[in-house]
């Protein structure tokens, strides 16, 4: 399967081969997938130490 | 004890651990970690795969842009191209050579892959033409002139095409001393200051639209090749690769650095190298590259030695995200 | 069964060194301190888990050459592979480097930790880079046409020539990826030298907060021994 750029795009569900929408704020230029990542880390940094971590049990036990 | 010995104090007090310990397997979590990891990455392969953008060759840049390409070619036997006016590591020019202060590493590296643009890029590649006598006329005269006349006629030709070129940026009318056969692709340029010139540069442009010129500045050296660092500066004097880029938000001033073809994630990691290239001084300085290398340097030997860093070390104790990841370990003591 | 020797061996010396320096049970431990108890410790193995991933689709593309993924579905599909794998090992290690800063686990004598895992993370950048440039498509074309600008500024251009395809394919797919591996190892065998770092002790700082309590004739008191203080 090729798209209008000629490039194969093989087996793809979600065609990415176009040109990237961009998020401008004041003299940054950023494409918006960058910026999805971005987000996705600090949110994921976020849920990482906020987020109870399994077996606070057998850790207890442990410090005892 | 004084203020600055209290600030530069280190005040780690933190003791070998004498707590208990819980069951924790490692080896099955590395596992368990590959598996998610190559799980996430052969999802997002599917999903999305992976940008290919074709790689854009001299054939085809000289047949979709053909007047670029002419003044382009004619600015390499002029000597007056980006790179040829560029300097080390590829000429003793200073076009794009770089300092800081009293730092100047690009002349000290010195012509380490020296490129001669008339002769490497024109000359060369003209007199493996077979079976064209006029073409070898035109060269045996244009190399016999003395270099005052050889630079006339480079500027009579070029003029015409830099006036075009400048006229097209600028959106204005187009002037009529440049036109182009739209059936065959070539280029006249009215001017009858030129000499050989014109006969050099319409051989030179059918060269590149046959693909000659990609295989000649390739293998000019050796059969075997892997450097094609003449091919790709060529292109890159010309306006074709920069036009692919800026529609794919690749230049500089898009913060390029950070983008990858298409709509994909690029090199988010990237931000802050190309973060100062936007603002000043960085953005209109003539070196800065460097500038931006050596600042990036600090930071780099700065990062590394954050340990060692009085404030920002201390920082974390002070913020106290600290109690957020050690929560249950607080609650427990 | 080791032969008597009077004088010790170089192998007997660097068996025992490193037996010392990390026994099988330091090395690879079935425990850790109850205080590793937060999603943020597994992003440092996450990182491992990418770095291994980026390795093992990476030999699959050397195995069939530079060129094989472009004109092949299943080359394509491990070019994907690759390429994801290296958005997830930065975005995990900067992740495991956050949660690390503020963790302030240089402490306790692991600033060597530290610096090995800035040095890798400052190493893993060019990394990419040589493999961006040796992608053999318009990017690569970009790339290593803008970025030659930086490198000739510093005067390296000379002898990392990002527009000389062999000599990148070179640094990506050997020099580089082993300057990474072994930093990753010695990062990984001085976190288990060292242990995790503990967490940073609370009470001293309540107690160091607040004014010591006065003596029974009303006469300030000396400051409070080290209670409470887990060692």
């Amino acid at each position: 399967m090729l798209n209008p750029t000629g490039v194969a795009v093989l087996g793809a569900v979600f065609n990415l081969n176009h040109p990237a929408h961009v998020v401008h704020w004041h003299f940054i230029d950023l494409t918006v997938s960058n910026v999805i990542v971005i987000g996705v880390m600090l949110l994921v940094f976020a849920l990482a130490i906020a987020l109870p971590f399994p077996g606070a049990a057998r850790r207890r036990g442990g410090a005892a | 004890m004084s203020p600055l010995r209290r600030l530069l104090r280190n005040r780690d007090d933190t003791q070998p651990w004498k707590g208990g310990y819980a069951p924790y397997d490692l080896v099955k979590e590395a596992c368990i970690a590959v598996g998610v990891i190559a799980l996430l990455a052969i999802v997002l392969s599917v999903l999305f795969s992976s940008p290919d953008e074709k790689p854009s060759t001299i054939g085809q840049w000289s047949r979709q842009l053909p007047v670029d390409f002419a003044t382009t070619a004619i600015s390499e036997l002029d000597g007056k191209s980006g790179t040829a006016e560029y300097g080390p590591p590829y000429n003793h020019e200073s076009g794009s050579v770089q300092h800081f202060l009293f730092l100047h590493p690009q002349r000290w590296l010195g012509v380490s892959h020296p490129i001669n643009t008339a002769e490497d890029y024109v000359i060369g590649p003209l007199k493996t033409v077979p079976d064209d006598p006029a073409l070898q006329r035109a060269l045996a005269e244009y190399q016999a002139a003395p270099e005052s006349t050889r630079r006339a006629w480079d500027a009579a030709y070029a003029t015409p095409l830099e006036e075009y070129a400048a006229a097209e940026e600028e959106g204005k009318p187009l002037p009529k001393t440049v036109s182009v056969d739209q059936a065959t692709g070539t280029v006249s340029v009215q001017t009858s200051e030129a000499g050989p010139v014109p006969t050099m540069m319409a051989s030179e442009l059918s060269l590149a639209k046959s693909g000659g010129l990609d295989g000649d500045l390739l293998t000019s050296n050796q059969f075997f090749q892997t450097d094609y660092t003449e091919p790709l500066l060529f292109m890159a004097d010309g306006g074709l690769l920069e036009k692919r880029a800026e529609q794919q938000h690749l230049l500089g001033e898009q913060w390029g650095m950070m983008n990858e073809t298409g709509s994909y994630p690029g090199q988010v990691w990237l931000w802050l190298y190309t973060f100062w290239y936007q603002i000043e001084p960085f953005k209109s300085s003539a070196s800065g590259d460097l500038d931006v290398m050596l600042v990036m340097g600090l930071l780099s030997a700065l990062f590394v030695c954050i340990p060692l860093l009085p404030g920002v070390r201390d920082l974390p104790r002070r913020l106290p995200v600290y109690k957020l990841i050690w929560k249950e370990h607080y609650r427990s003591v | 069964m080791s032969a008597p020797t009077t004088e010790k061996s170089w192998t007997v010396r660097v068996r025992e060194a490193g037996v010392a320096a990390l026994p099988p049970e330091k090395l690879l431990p079935d425990s850790q301190p109850t205080y590793v108890a937060s999603w943020i410790y597994v992003f440092g193995v996450a990182s491992l888990a990418s770095l291994a991933v980026i390795v093992g689709s990476g030999m699959i593309l050397a195995l069939k050459g530079p060129a094989w993924w472009h004109y092949t579905g299943v080359g394509h599909f491990f070019n994907s592979i690759h390429m994801w794998s290296v958005e997830l090992f930065f975005f995990v290690m900067v992740v495991h480097l956050w949660g690390k800063y503020w963790m302030a686990a240089w402490r306790g004598g692991r600033t060597r930790v530290w610096v090995t895992g800035a040095i890798t993370f400052l190493v893993a950048v060019p990394c990419a880079l040589t493999g961006y440039v040796s992608q053999q498509n318009f990017d690569a074309q970009w790339i290593s046409t803008q970025a030659k600008d930086a490198m000739n500024s510093v005067g390296i251009g000379s002898f990392f020539n990002l527009t000389n395809f062999g000599q990148m394919y070179s640094y990506h797919v050997l020099l580089l990826p082993v300057a990474v591996i072994a930093l990753v190892i010695t990062h990984v065998l001085l976190v288990r030298r060292h242990g995790v770092v503990p967490p940073f002790e609370l009470e001293k700082r309540a107690l160091a907060a607040a004014p010591p309590p006065p003596d029974v004739d009303g006469s300030p008191s000396p400051a409070s021994p080290m209670a409470g203080v887990r060692s």
